[in-house]
């Protein structure tokens, strides 16, 4: 019992990363109705930038910053040199400039910044806690717990940003329609802009936290195919659906991958195991046969 | 006055035609260069090639060629990409028609795609340390060279070195096998099972899905476990990973030792401290201390022909497996030149041979500058690996410090397994193997 309880806070903890991912999704896809196949890509830049910065001699808190401007310049001329002309245009095109963004990020970062793998030290430790551990016997990282905090500060934030203000319901109104928003005077060119910015520091939190764990490199990037059945789950328009999707597929996917290949070899022989990679996805699809918008997405009638 | 000039001024048109001819007519070996240096595994690339190439350039620059033939090469960016490999292959064959020295790819993927095509082509691949491993025996793979050490080998000779760190047995041990979930992962798993049924210790395996930036389930079923060892065959952000989420779970690092694609400086630098004390297979060293390094930047710095952007780079492990890469491809130059004539530049099937034939000795390696830098070799048309040793090194947390002499695999062990695969391939592909007692 005591094993599987460390699996399931284990795998908890490690949905709260995958997460913080999803959400740079929701913002884009809140805003604008896209998909944005480009916000891997935009966790690496962001990491990348820091690490760039403090190699340059800055300190931390002077780089974190630098970052934030860069991903924030960054978002501002995608809106510019690379949504504007796509106002009204169908989602599929936005979603083809997006795959185009990322393997533009993905080949211009590593030239900036250096394509060698490297270690980025935030300060805290990725060390099991020693009273949970002696009373316990359980491993609980005080660096999994911080990066909850991070993702529950965020999440709140985000919310609220998104119900309470002018330019959250704005966001609303354009990822209805782009159109019908510009006719009542919404102005679609910043709306964008600086939802690809908060979109940017959203993939700065995500970057530096999975930077500081695994180290800053290329497969930063990969990260967001651990998102993708988050946000399947969660709902692609729900910031608390991506905390909650986060949660369902972490703890899912490790009481998996520790319970299901024992039952497999004993049912098929051979050598089972490694299952975290897809599992996820089977359980996101079965959702969808369900609940095709997702936990906590938007429920989407179309008038005939 | 003019009319006086004409013939000096024709003779003097003709020797420099002559001139210009004889320059053109001048030997070149070409490499064909199947390499990445962008995309995810980028910077390793950037390392080995860097390496490979500064070593070709080395050659030319202190002894103009061998037997005055130029090194020259020509790269095409994979991104390590299989279809990419293929697409650069089709490329550089043309090229590599006359005069090709061994292919390089540094990709088991690649390798694979490639290893019926260059047979067809008879263009040699080397696949130092990678690839399809049971081209060892050359009586069915005569064109494809995975030497110096194979995946299997090498889990061969860390169980020996673990064994000779237990007082010679192994006995009752339990050793965790962690791998990548791929076919480079899962080939070394014949022989930690063989290994464990002569040695009397348990093997429990446990897969990683790519790419392995996520492996909280399986460090918490090895804390479960309480392994005396864990064997572990990572790759890209797996190794980082892997070290940091040991030392989440406590367990010791100097207990984990690694594959040779874990055991560069860019598997550890990122993972900080959690690094420290972990050890890694190698089949090459790192440093300057190696002369042919240090003259190398030198030579070829110096003149101002160095490969690598990032000097900072030369040394290490990855840049030294390069220049490793570079010795063996040109050595077998030099022997190729013995046979079928000094001075002249080898084609694929000349370079074939040259490849099944190395004897590069102790004395040889220093004679070159290259002591201790690889093993000895000694090829066959039954043993196109020609090694099998590795050293283990451990990372003191800023350098790689070999901690082990060359340790050989168990020959007889593993190479009856390689000999099983490799007849089950020409049975399924329709080869009759070469009678290899006929080839000399």
């Amino acid at each position: 019992m005591n094993f599987f309880l460390e699996v399931l806070i284990g795998g908890l903890l490690s949905g709260v990363m995958y997460a913080l991912v999803a959400l740079g999704f929701v913002m884009i896809y809140k805003a604008s109705g896209v998909f944005n196949f480009a916000q891997g890509a935009m966790v690496y830049l962001a990491a990348l930038s820091v690490v760039g910065c403090m190699e340059k001699g800055a300190p931390l808190w002077l780089a974190i910053i630098l970052a934030f401007v860069i991903m924030t310049l960054f978002g501002i001329a995608t809106e510019k040199f690379v949504l504007r002309k796509l106002v009204n245009q169908p989602p599929i095109a936005l979603f083809m400039a997006t795959i185009g963004l990322a393997f533009f990020i993905e080949g211009v970062a590593p030239m900036i910044f250096g394509s060698e793998p490297r270690a980025l030290e935030l300060g805290i430790v990725d060390e099991p806690i020693p009273w949970i551990l002696d009373n316990w016997n359980m491993v609980i990282s005080k660096f999994d717990l911080v990066a909850a905090g991070v993702a529950a500060v965020l999440v709140a934030t985000l919310a609220l940003f998104f119900q309470y203000t002018r330019i959250g319901r704005a966001l609303r109104a354009v990822a209805d329609d782009h159109q019908a928003a510009l006719s009542i005077g919404i102005p679609l060119q910043n709306i964008w802009a600086i939802v690809w910015g908060v979109a940017g520091f959203v993939a700065l939190v995500a970057g530096m936290m999975w930077g500081a764990r695994n180290g800053v490199q290329f497969a930063l990037t990969f990260t967001a195919l651990k998102a993708l059945p988050v946000l399947i789950l969660g709902g692609f328009t729900s910031v608390p659906g991506a905390i909650v999707g986060g949660l369902i597929i972490g703890a899912s996917e490790k009481l998996a991958e520790i319970y299901i290949p024992p039952v497999m070899q004993d049912l098929f022989g051979g050598n089972f195991g490694g299952i975290e990679g897809w599992f996820p996805y089977v359980l996101a699809l079965l959702f969808l046969l369900v609940r095709p918008e997702g936990l906590f997405g938007e429920k989407h009638i179309d008038r005939v | 006055m003019i009319k006086n000039f004409k013939p000096a001024i024709a003779a003097a048109a003709v020797s420099l035609a002559m001139l210009s001819q004889m320059a053109v007519a001048a030997e070149e070996q070409f490499f064909p260069l199947i390499d990445y240096r962008v995309g995810p595994y980028g910077s390793n690339g950037q390392a080995f090639y860097g390496g490979f190439i500064d070593y070709l350039n080395y050659v030319n620059l202190k002894e103009k060629g061998v037997n005055g033939v130029q090194m020259t090469y020509e790269e095409c960016e994979t991104e390590y990409n299989n279809a990419k490999g293929v697409e650069c292959y089709e490329r550089l064959k043309s090229k590599a028609a006359k005069s090709a020295g061994p292919l390089h790819t540094m990709s088991t993927g690649i390798s694979y795609a490639l290893i019926d095509k260059s047979a067809q082509d008879k263009l040699p691949l080397a696949m130092m340390g990678y690839g399809r491993t049971d081209a060892v025996d050359g009586s069915v793979f005569p064109y494809a060279f995975p030497l110096v050490t194979t995946y299997q080998m090498q889990a061969s000779a860390i169980i020996k070195f673990l064994k000779d760190k237990n007082g010679g047995s192994l006995a009752g041990k339990k050793i965790v096998y962690l791998y990548h979930d791929s076919a480079y992962g899962k080939e070394a798993i014949i022989a930690m099972n063989a290994e464990a049924g002569l040695n009397k210790f348990t093997v429990v395996q446990i897969p990683v899905a790519h790419p392995g930036n996520e492996q909280g389930a399986q460090w918490l079923k090895i804390r479960q476990e309480r392994p005396d060892y864990v064997v572990f065959w990572g790759w890209g952000v797996m190794n980082q990973t892997a070290l940091k989420a040991a030392k989440k779970v406590g367990f010791p690092r100097d207990k984990m030792i690694g594959s040779w694609w874990t055991g560069s400086e860019e598997d550890v630098v990122p993972a900080g401290d959690a690094a420290t004390g972990y050890m890694a297979a190698t089949w090459n060293v790192a440093g300057k201390h190696v002369p042919v390094i240090a003259d190398i930047e030198k030579v070829v710095y110096g003149a101002g022909k160095g490969n690598m952007e990032d000097k900072a780079k030369i040394g290490t492990i990855l840049y030294n497996r390069g220049v490793s890469a570079a010795v063996l491809s040109v050595e077998a130059i030099r022997k190729g030149q013995e046979k079928f004539g000094k001075g002249k530049a080898l084609n694929g099937e000349q370079t074939r041979w040259a490849l099944e034939n190395l004897n590069i000795t102790d004395a040889r390696l220093k004679a070159i500058g290259a002591t201790d830098l690889l093993p000895e070799i000694k090829t066959s048309c039954d043993n196109h690996e020609g090694s099998g040793k590795v050293k283990i090194q451990q990372w003191d947390g800023a350098k790689w410090v070999p901690v082990s002499g060359w340790i050989e695999g168990n020959k007889a062990l593993i190479h009856p397994l390689f000999q099983a695969s490799a007849k089950q391939y020409a049975k399924e592909k329709g080869i009759t193997p070469r009678d290899c007692s006929k080839e000399k």
